[in-house]
């Protein structure tokens, strides 16, 4: 693939320095190699390696008790792995600006990636959190700005997907 | 394997002679009401719920504050519930954080059922293997002051296990607003609410 790497993982980045997040959860996942990669480089980045995105909910509770903004990067199947953690946001007003990638609902190879894929959206609601879901490249640093203002202005967890339509389709036969 | 201390004098033990750097996470369930038996305190967070989580709040506490020393103080059961998160730990490695179990072997708030520690699982073994430094069994109550006296000054990640014996006394019932539980916490670091 000779096309330039697209913008909006390094917008991504940008949004979280000038956020001052200080740690950053993540499940490695291709849609946000690139993002992670950034964080890993950055001194005044705490980036957390988990061994499920649930971790990164509790991890950003402790952050913000201790006065650090914290962040989670994860891909769709990990919405639901975060479902119970999620109420210890609510139940203490914590705040969370999590990105996640989309998989299931665009040009999808595998057909696994479908059932939580295609409920993402209603889950994170029912868990209380604000939605904004980003379709093209260009809507997405608006919408992660609006994500961390939510997030840190209101002491609620904001969610911004990435549409899979955005990111473009796995490639599965190398 | 019978358990040889009593939860309510050991968590009063580790807590004795306290001093505003230490940062303290209990389970839900009985180590939360051994926490607010063993005396009230804004720099305690105590949870009513987020099973599984508490190692996790620990260590994203003790990030944002290096230069105070946290405690998580969990049960088995929700130990086991995260273990993933002693994995998590062990690899960010921070100096300034103890996770102590107090393990029972069982399920103590839903009626004694057993846990996989009293099936075998040994949570120090699991902790040692995950990168904890200092990796303790604490069964006696020699074992118990060291342990104390450990938490007063933390130099590295620090494991424990300390083995409880089987009984439920009444429950000590904190504040459970969880945002009174978090504002009174951030307030007593200085920061805004």
């Amino acid at each position: 693939m000779n096309a330039s790497p697209p913008a909006w993982p390094d917008q991504l980045f940008d949004t979280l320095k000038r956020a001052n997040i200080r740690q950053v959860g993540y499940v490695p996942d291709a849609g946000h190699s690139r993002l992670i990669a950034r964080c890993k480089a950055d001194p005044d980045i705490r980036d957390v390696a988990l061994t499920t995105e649930e971790e990164g909910i509790a991890l950003a509770a402790g952050a913000w008790l201790g006065g650090e903004r914290a962040a989670l990067l994860m891909q769709s199947s990990g919405v639901g792995n975060c479902v119970n953690m999620l109420s210890l946001m609510r139940a203490c007003s914590f705040p969370l600006v999590t990105f996640i990638t989309m998989r299931g609902e665009w040009e999808e190879f595998n057909p696994w990636q479908v059932p939580m894929g295609s409920i993402v959206e209603p889950v994170m609601k029912l868990c209380d959190a604000e939605v904004y879901r980003a379709m093209k490249p260009e809507e997405v640093p608006q919408l992660a700005e609006r994500a961390v203002q939510k997030a840190f202005g209101e002491e609620r967890v904001a969610a911004v997907l990435l549409s899979q339509q955005l990111i473009g389709k796995k490639v599965w036969v190398k | 394997m019978t358990g040889t201390l009593e939860r309510r004098a050991a968590m009063a033990k580790l807590m004795e002679g306290r001093d505003d750097d230490l940062l303290v996470v209990p389970g839900l369930g009985s180590t939360t009401y051994d926490l607010a038996a063993a005396g009230d305190n804004d720099r305690n967070f105590y949870l009513w719920g987020a099973m599984g989580g508490a190692a996790m709040i620990g260590l994203g506490l003790a990030l944002a504050q290096p230069q105070k020393r946290v405690a998580v103080i969990t049960g088995d059961g929700e130990m086991l519930m995260g273990m993933g998160a002693l994995a998590t730990i062990g690899v960010q490695r921070p100096t300034n954080m103890a996770v102590i179990v107090f393990d029972n072997g069982m399920y103590g708030e839903t009626g004694g059922q057993a846990s996989h520690t009293a099936g075998g699982v040994d949570m120090v073994s699991v902790a040692r293997s995950c990168g904890f430094g200092t990796c303790l069994e604490v069964a006696d109550e020699a074992a118990l002051a060291d342990l104390a006296s450990r938490l007063k000054t933390l130099d590295g990640l620090l494991f424990a296990r300390v083995s409880i014996k089987p009984d439920e006394p009444p429950r000590v019932l904190p504040e459970k607003e969880g945002a009174v539980l978090k504002r009174r916490f951030r307030a007593a670091l200085g920061l805004t609410p």
